[in-house]
């Protein structure tokens, strides 16, 4: 069972990000669980949201203390708050930011961070700041959970005309950025 | 086929494949997506059915007593508030015998506001008339609407049903459910063809005053009703399992009862915590076993008192109160006992995860521990005993 925790503000697109996330494990045959833990809904109150993903049905209801993998896609929330709390000891973080504005707290040897400019990336590709499926890119480069086409796959079923061409762009991206950066594709 | 998809969503589909004539719903979290989704389909012709707008909840429930009562079936849905704004029209559609199906996504009730997921709003419609099923999952969310139709329109049963699906956790949780075809659908669950209606060319008066010479007839006939439906429930599920391939009890569905020396009774999607804490535990040798209650009205005492006959300690989670007196489901549970001479030595009650107070493995194993010692009597599991120092003054 690997465990996923998506931190963002509410309007940032966190339940799409999982859904999209889940939707990708579930093309490959695999049994996620996606779901949301609001605040009080209104826009910009920092809330999660989380997928839990095993090869057999999910029948744990809990939310997530201690993720395999993080996802921030909003860094601003990393002020003040530790989104990193629980990580696993081998855990991977992906963080929408610019290098030297994201203060990483201190991490185990084992335990990876990365940052990856997901808006600048949307901006570019998508002409709006929906920075979701550039760090889904980032994702599946940085854990290997899935390759690239079959994000793409999940992409091209959920989206269609110039967002579908947008967020393809996007995917890649974000993909190529970790690749390059951080020189290793799992 | 399989999808991946939101439970509210899910629970639209399977009730547009039911093909309702008349929906009707005022908007509450968490129950909003279902009948959003059911207004889409009406609206991109995918569903015949008629959407009435309303100004609040108690309208809405009295549009589908009114519709039911025209032979249409009808369906609603909501939660918390919104369920108690309908209380006294949710008497009267189980009076006048109509089976009207209602989604309740559960949620806590105010004051203070709390949107998140428990169960009070549900458990206190218990005395209303209504049969009321739980779901586990989305998959048995689903399913249980086109049971709970079938059920609900059985001529020998004619009661309105309410689908309990815990708010937030199964209404805005995604998961991987077989959505039923169509065709299937249509052989199990054929039109609704009331035995009796509001017709102007056959006029009939429905729920009109009725004095103490007959009414006590009228509410005894209720509760015979809710008896039968302890051996048509099974009934139906069976027939659900043959035609859909999904295996329901209806009533309780034991985990690891076999040589089972602790048992948990709980309801609704903790189950599946449960059952993982439990498979931990009978991996390391502990014999523990889970009985889910999915039909809390009509109770299935005596079906809970065969599962629990053979164990010697008994767990009952309640995710509601009723305040001033034993937690609900336990109160019941040990009546279950009463007078029996195989019965449990401790029968423990606890309640957890109310106003959505997140219910982790830990919040299981702790109550897998207190039942080690004396019997708890409505043991809250995970205050914060920090908050509980705050004061007025």
């Amino acid at each position: 069972m690997k465990e996923i925790r998506i931190h963002a503000r509410a309007g940032q697109g966190a339940i799409t990000t999982a859904s999209l996330l889940g939707y990708v494990y579930f093309l490959q045959g695999m049994y996620p669980y996606a779901f949301p833990n609001f605040g009080a809904a209104r826009m910009g109150a920092p809330m999660n949201a989380y997928v839990r993903v095993d090869s057999k049905p999910v029948r744990l209801r809990s939310q997530i203390y201690e993720p395999d993998y993080l996802l921030v896609i909003d860094p601003t929330l990393m002020r003040g708050f530790n989104c990193f709390s629980g990580l696993q000891d081998a855990g991977i973080a992906v963080i929408n930011g610019k290098d030297g504005e994201v203060e990483i707290p201190k991490l185990s040897a084992r335990q990876k961070s990365l940052v990856v400019p997901a808006t600048d990336i949307a901006m570019k590709t998508i002409g709006r700041p929906l920075a979701n499926t550039a760090l889904l890119g980032a994702f599946a480069a940085a854990t290997g959970e899935f390759s690239q086409e079959a994000l793409l796959e999940a992409v091209k079923k959920r989206f269609s005309g110039k967002a579908l061409d947008g967020n393809i762009a996007s995917v890649k991206e974000g993909f190529e950025y970790v690749k390059h950066k951080y020189n290793e594709v799992k | 086929m399989k999808e991946f998809v939101e439970g509210s969503h899910a629970v639209a589909e399977v009730v547009r494949l039911c093909k309702p004539g008349v929906i009707s719903a005022y908007p509450i979290t968490p129950q909003t997506h279902i009948v959003e989704d059911l207004a889409q389909f009406v609206s991109d012709g995918k569903l015949a059915a008629q959407t009435v707008n309303v100004e609040s909840e108690h309208s809405a429930a009295s549009v589908v007593l009114g519709a039911s009562a025209t032979g249409v079936r009808s369906y609603t849905a909501t939660s918390s508030q919104g369920l108690f704004y309908m209380f006294e029209v949710l008497f009267n559609i189980a009076g006048m015998r109509l089976p009207v199906v209602m989604t309740c996504a559960a949620r806590a009730i105010s004051a203070p506001i709390n949107i998140w997921n428990d169960q009070q709003d549900a458990v206190s419609l218990r005395d209303s008339g209504w049969i009321q099923l739980h779901a586990e999952d989305i998959q048995e969310a689903v399913d249980l609407h086109l049971i709970a139709y079938k059920l609900a329109e059985n001529k020998s049963i004619m009661l309105p049903v309410m689908v309990c699906m815990d708010g937030f956790i199964l209404t805005h949780g995604i998961e991987t459910v077989d959505i039923p075809e169509q065709t299937m659908v249509d052989n199990f669950l054929p039109p609704y063809i009331a035995p009796y209606k509001l017709d102007p060319a056959a006029p009939v008066t429905m729920g009109p005053l009725v004095d103490p010479e007959y009414y006590m007839e009228t509410r005894y006939a209720l509760q015979e009703t809710q008896k039968k439906v302890l051996d048509m429930l099974p009934q139906i599920t069976a027939e659900f399992a043959k035609t859909f391939g999904r295996k329901y009890n209806g009533l309780v569905e034991g985990y690891h009862l076999e040589g089972a020396e602790k048992v948990i009774v709980a309801i609704g999607s903790v189950c599946g915590t449960i059952k993982e804490v439990i498979d931990e535990a009978r991996a390391k040798g502990k014999k523990i076993g889970l009985l889910k209650v999915s039909c809390l009205r009509p109770f299935p005492a005596q079906q809970i008192y065969d599962a629990l006959k053979g164990a010697s300690k008994v767990a009952v989670i309640d995710r509601a109160l009723s305040l001033g007196s034993t937690a609900p489901l336990a109160s019941e549970v040990k009546a279950a006992f009463f007078g029996k001479k195989k019965a449990p030595s401790v029968i423990s009650s606890f309640v957890v995860g109310l106003g959505g107070r997140d219910i982790t493995k830990d919040s299981i194993r702790e109550v897998i521990k207190l039942l080690n010692g004396r019997e708890r009597n409505g043991e809250f599991i995970d205050l914060k005993p920090e908050l509980l120092k705050e004061s007025y003054e």
